[in-house]
């Protein structure tokens, strides 16, 4: 195997793994703030408990969210040494953006909201949990900029510098706004917070099953279902415009998406299907036209197929296509998922129609694996660019780094995020079984008493260690 | 003061806040086997339990600024060094891991690997910058292309592998200092009696990085004759440095700390100002080196970062220093601890 496809296989085992984690982040930190306004408003401890709760599996998520994206940070300069000489000036102040702005404010915080509970006032921890919320969507922010970018890449010039050409900055503003950053941005957050507000979800339908820990359960889940709803009709309008986007600026990956060759028919849209790239035919089921009145209203404008390009500039259609549908199917279910359990929370059967439950315990799969069908359609329906039009994947690789380096570190990646992951899922499912505290219990009776005592009397609280 | 210059000691300051933060947090860890019992070693990880993450920052951004501002420097140092770089990519990845880990399950083998994990990465790191400072010391052979032309083997040479000890032994130092600051009765009686087999170490090892230094890397000399006001530096440096034992015995562990955070900011100074304008020294041919005019981005891209930076960076310290300030005092454990 050459050093080219072991990296790519490198970057895509990293960059999946690390999005596990982050999607959990961004929309729990958005389901946190919730609850605990929630609590502040309320004032009922219920409230409290779950922010407590929700808490510690942040912090968990968090954990292995960091230890998985340091490694990404400098992968760039490892594996794709040409592309960060290349591109640097313009991609990199993204990257140094987010450290500054972003990842400052999630570590710093999450101190408070993890440690501080004794330490800080309910304001100001609200306030804490609020900023890690920030925190979390402002790296999202800042990395979106830099991958879109690098799929609609805008506001730079190339320029002979001192060793050789590269890309340089003409526009610090229209790298930032390029043409697909927003849209982009706006559906991958909804996308995280439905993996939020999913995992919430199923959580509290699982403990509806086991007739445990009822209160905090429904709680869960309202809160939930109120923002997966949300997130997922979201999902499906910021997904079509992204849709519209790609159709203008990658036409290619627009073709692979849809299984599309004809160089000048209208294009149909496929329900399912498999694309045989050999024969240059997509077999399905499919409705007429349907995308091409999609992009541009009238279902008999042609739409360029793959067959339009040369075959060096085609990315790989079936995976494309596949991870593209599966997308979509995925998005209409958790809208279906989410219409239904609110129905049912407000005509009151959801707390117990047991069929149901299991559905949205096992549902919480289901965003995960559409963040990552999705980032693979976008990626792999990027190449053969590494940065749309301007340079390909191959020229962007490290010269001095061999393959047999690179194997090696991949199966060390592949080894050690194995064990990462099982403890990941022995750990989340060790603290599920836990459950949230009792607020009648006694241990948490006297953290309250030490809470409230401290901020009604206004005191400060009796100096540690003195 | 152009730019590219102004960027040179911005990311140096960027570095030497993580030296000076995480090193007590790596220091703390490479202590960590050496704490008999659970509760002593949970005192240990919740010392630095809410501040290590933020102090790791420091490095994640000096790795974006060095991106943005010296493209060429982060595509040659990493792609160079890639095994070297995995490596203490792991160490972070399992201190990372280990921090969050070892105290939710009770059973001993998953303290014990936990506890191991997080010692061992906690070595691992600063003998891995060490080793890498030591090199840029140095210099490492580039071709013209500027890619590193030697081999991972040739990074272990005795004079980098030296750097890497001392740098362990002053982590360890510094860690220990914290350690007595965030500690009480027992566990922090234990820890005064390793301050000063740390310190003597650090000390022997600085004293023989000196004389390999001056017999082995002539362009040290040379740099201190070109530039006196090093001089300075280095004289304060060692101040410093012998402060921090007469602190210690004064039992005054607040200013021993900031004794001991001040010597690893000179020697960062000391290190930046004695290679400017190299950020990577080529060894033997000194003309494929990257400097500050031939590795850095262009002009407005270094503008925009400074802006970010003079608006990022006061909002960092801000709540930095916020935080330290909250979780202030001696460490207690309680629901919330690691
Ligand atoms: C819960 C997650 C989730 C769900 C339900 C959907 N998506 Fe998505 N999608 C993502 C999560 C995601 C993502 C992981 O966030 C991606 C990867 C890259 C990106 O920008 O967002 C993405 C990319 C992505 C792209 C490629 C953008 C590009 O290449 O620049 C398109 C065209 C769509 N999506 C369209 C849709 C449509 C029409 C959906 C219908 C409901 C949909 N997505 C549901
Ligand atoms: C976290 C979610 C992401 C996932 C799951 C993901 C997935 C992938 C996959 C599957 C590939 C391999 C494509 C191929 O070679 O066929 C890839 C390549 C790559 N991605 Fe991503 N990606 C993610 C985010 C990003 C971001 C945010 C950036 C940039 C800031 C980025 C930059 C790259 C680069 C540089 C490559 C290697 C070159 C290439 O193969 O084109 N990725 N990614
Ligand atoms: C491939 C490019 C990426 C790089 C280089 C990268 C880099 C990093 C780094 C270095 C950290 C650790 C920060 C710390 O120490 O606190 C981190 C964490 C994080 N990243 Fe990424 N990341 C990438 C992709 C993404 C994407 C696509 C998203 C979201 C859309 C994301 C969101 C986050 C969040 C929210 C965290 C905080 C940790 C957590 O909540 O799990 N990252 N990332």
């Amino acid at each position: 195997m050459d050093a080219a496809l072991l990296s790519r296989l490198q970057f895509a085992l990293t960059a999946a793994f690390h999005y596990l984690y982050p999607p959990l982040s961004i929309g729990l930190g958005l389901c946190l703030v919730v609850m605990e306004t929630m609590w502040l408003k309320t004032k009922n401890e219920h409230y409290r408990a779950m922010t407590r709760f929700w808490g510690k599996i942040f912090g968990l998520t968090f954990a292995i969210g960091v230890a998985s994206g340091i490694v990404l940070e400098f992968e760039f300069g490892t594996n794709w040494e040409r592309y960060s000489r290349y591109v640097g000036d313009v991609f990199g102040s993204a990257l140094a953006a987010e450290g500054i702005f972003a990842f400052f404010l999630e570590s710093g915080f999450l101190a408070i909201v993890l440690f501080g509970w004794r330490r800080v006032r309910p304001g100001t921890h609200w306030f804490a949990t609020l900023m890690v919320c920030l925190g979390a969507h402002f790296s999202a922010l800042w990395i979106i900029v830099a991958n879109s970018w690098m799929q609609t890449p805008a506001g730079f010039h190339i320029v002979d510098g001192p060793n050789g050409p590269r890309a340089e900055i003409t526009n610090f503003w229209a790298v930032v706004f390029n043409p697909s950053s927003l849209d982009r941005l706006s559906h991958t957050l909804v996308g995280a917070w439905s993996a939020g507000a999913f995992l919430l979800i199923s959580v509290g339908a699982w403990y509806l099953l086991k007739k445990r820990d009822e209160a905090f359960a429904k709680s869960s889940i309202k809160v939930g279902l109120s923002v997966a709803l949300a997130a997922s009709l979201l999902s499906l309008y910021t997904g079509s415009r992204s849709a519209e986007l790609v159709a203008e600026h990658q036409p290619t990956k627009l073709a692979a998406m849809e299984g599309h060759f004809d160089a000048h028919a209208p294009a149909a849209m496929y329900i399912f299907g498999w694309v045989d790239e050999t024969a240059g035919k997509t077999h399905g089921l499919a409705i007429p036209g349907m995308l091409s009145w999609l992009v541009s209203g009238d279902t008999t404008t042609p739409i360029k197929g793959l067959d339009a390009f040369p075959k060096e500039d085609r990315p790989p259609a079936n995976l494309t296509f596949q991870g593209y549908h599966l997308m979509i199917s995925i998005g209409m279910a958790l809208i279906a998922i989410a219409i239904v359990g609110m129905i049912g929370w407000s005509r009151g059967w959801l707390w117990n129609w047991r069929p149901f439950l299991w559905v949205l315990v096992v549902a919480v799969l289901l965003p995960q694996i559409a963040n990552q069908i999705g980032w693979m359609t976008a990626e792999v329906g990027r190449q053969p660019w590494i940065v749309w039009g301007l340079m390909r994947t191959n020229e962007g690789l490290s010269t001095v780094v061999s393959a047999g380096s690179v194997l090696a570190s991949l199966l060390l990646f592949t080894l050690v995020y194995l064990l990462l992951f099982f403890v990941f899922i022995y750990m989340l499912n060790h603290k599920i079984q836990h459950g949230p505290e009792d607020v009648h219990s006694e241990e948490y009776e006297t953290f309250r008493k030490g809470f409230d005592a401290m901020m009604l009397n206004r005191k400060p609280q009796p100096k540690e260690g003195k | 003061m152009d730019l590219a210059t102004i960027w040179y000691f911005l990311i140096g300051v960027l570095l030497a806040g993580y030296a000076i933060l995480d090193g007590f947090d790596l220091g703390v860890g490479t202590l960590h086997l050496l704490h008999k019992g659970d509760t002593a070693r949970r005192i240990s990880l919740n010392s630095i339990g809410p501040v290590w993450d933020g102090n790791e920052v420091w490095l994640v951004t000096g790795g974006g600024a060095l991106f943005a501002a010296f493209p060429e420097v982060y595509a040659t140092v990493f792609s160079g060094f890639y095994l070297a770089l995995i490596l203490l990519l792991f160490a972070l990845i399992f201190r990372a891991v280990a921090i969050e880990m070892r105290s939710k399950q009770p059973m001993p083998w998953w303290r014990s690997f936990w506890d191991w994990s997080f010692s061992l990465a906690s070595m691992v790191a600063p003998l891995l910058f060490g080793v890498a400072l030591g090199n840029m010391v140095m210099g490492i052979p580039l071709d013209s292309s500027h890619n590193y032309a030697g081999t991972f083997f040739s990074l272990l040479n005795p004079y980098a592998l030296l750097m890497g000890v001392t740098t362990v032994a002053l982590f360890a130092m510094h860690g220990a200092i914290y350690l007595l600051m965030k500690t009480e009765g027992a566990v922090h009686d234990e820890v005064r009696r390793w301050v000063k087999p740390a310190m003597l170490a650090f000390i022997v090892c600085y004293v023989a990085l000196t004389f390999a230094s001056v017999l082995f890397v002539p362009h040290i000399g040379e740099a201190l004759r070109e530039r006196p006001w090093l001089w300075v530096l280095a004289l304060l440096s060692i101040l410093t440095m012998a402060d921090i034992p007469r602190e210690i015995s004064k039992k005054r562990d607040r200013r021993a700390f900031l004794a001991s955070m001040g010597t690893i900011a000179l020697m960062m100074a000391l290190f930046a100002g004695g290679m400017f304008p190299y950020l990577v020294l080529s060894n033997p041919d000194v003309a494929q080196s990257l400097t500050t005019a031939n590795a850095a981005s262009s002009e407005k891209t270094l503008f925009i970062m400074l802006v970010i930076a003079l608006i990022g960076m006061p909002m960092v310290l801000a709540y930095t220093i916020s935080i330290y300030w909250i979780f202030r005092g001696k460490v207690k454990l309680s629901s919330t601890s690691y």
